[in-house]
């Protein structure tokens, strides 16, 4: 299935995109599209857990299932006001 | 629509939430300092995942007015490169009297801080950093 993953702030500064489309395979939560990240990029390799998760503009769990046409995106630590 | 690009007139913001029966506005501007734990700041800019900080933002309204009910609200956030001095939110707060104002503004600010997806990256003369992300 196809998912659009997006990246903001420090992420996009080092994933240098942001936005991704991916093909996973079904049953992949969000914490696998995280630990492909850390695979990729070694400024994340430290990082076990992804920081905070947002699928479709929600809060979510990093274990909930993914699903065709999702949208994902890893929030780093929020720093508004 | 709490997000902005533009500068923002908190003056304005503060009429349009009081009404005739209010007896206290209170008005909160966060804005950009020269300093951040020791080192010189020279300006600030603020990313966002858009869609999902209006929703957010939307939510803690929506608690706020449950909480406050007595209290008109209104906040905006602004996006992009600011430089010191210039401000990055503004929230206004009416209400009959002063004391819910008040809470309601405190209360705003500090779940603004809290959940929001708003991010900042500080630059200075020692380089550019965003803020609370740990190498």
């Amino acid at each position: 299935m196809n998912v659009r993953l997006l990246h903001f702030a420090v992420l996009r500064d080092i994933v240098g995109a942001g936005e991704e489309r991916l093909e996973v395979p079904d049953g992949t939560r969000a914490v696998d599209v995280w630990n492909r990240l850390r695979q990729a990029h070694r400024q994340l390799a430290g990082y076990q857990r992804p920081p905070m998760t947002a699928i479709n503009e929600r809060y979510a769990d990093p274990d909930e299932l993914l699903h065709e046409g999702d949208e994902l995106a890893f929030i780093p630590p929020v720093a508004g006001g | 629509m709490y997000l902005t690009d533009g500068r923002i007139d908190a003056r304005a913001l503060a009429e349009r939430v009081t009404r005739p029966s209010d007896g206290a506005c209170v008005v909160f501007e966060g804005v950009v300092r020269d300093h951040h734990e020791g080192r010189a700041v020279e300006s600030i800019f603020y990313d966002a995942y858009r869609p999902m900080a209006e929703k957010e933002i939307t939510k803690i309204m929506d608690e706020i007015h449950a909480q406050f009910p007595d209290v008109a609200a209104d906040v905006v956030h602004r996006l992009g490169l600011l430089r010191v001095g210039e401000t990055s939110i503004a929230i206004a707060c009416s209400a009959p009297h002063r004391g819910e104002a008040f809470d309601a503004c405190r209360a705003i600010i500090d779940r603004v801080k809290q959940t929001v997806p708003i991010w900042k990256k500080e630059r200075g003369p020692g380089g550019e950093e965003w803020v609370g992300w740990q190498q």
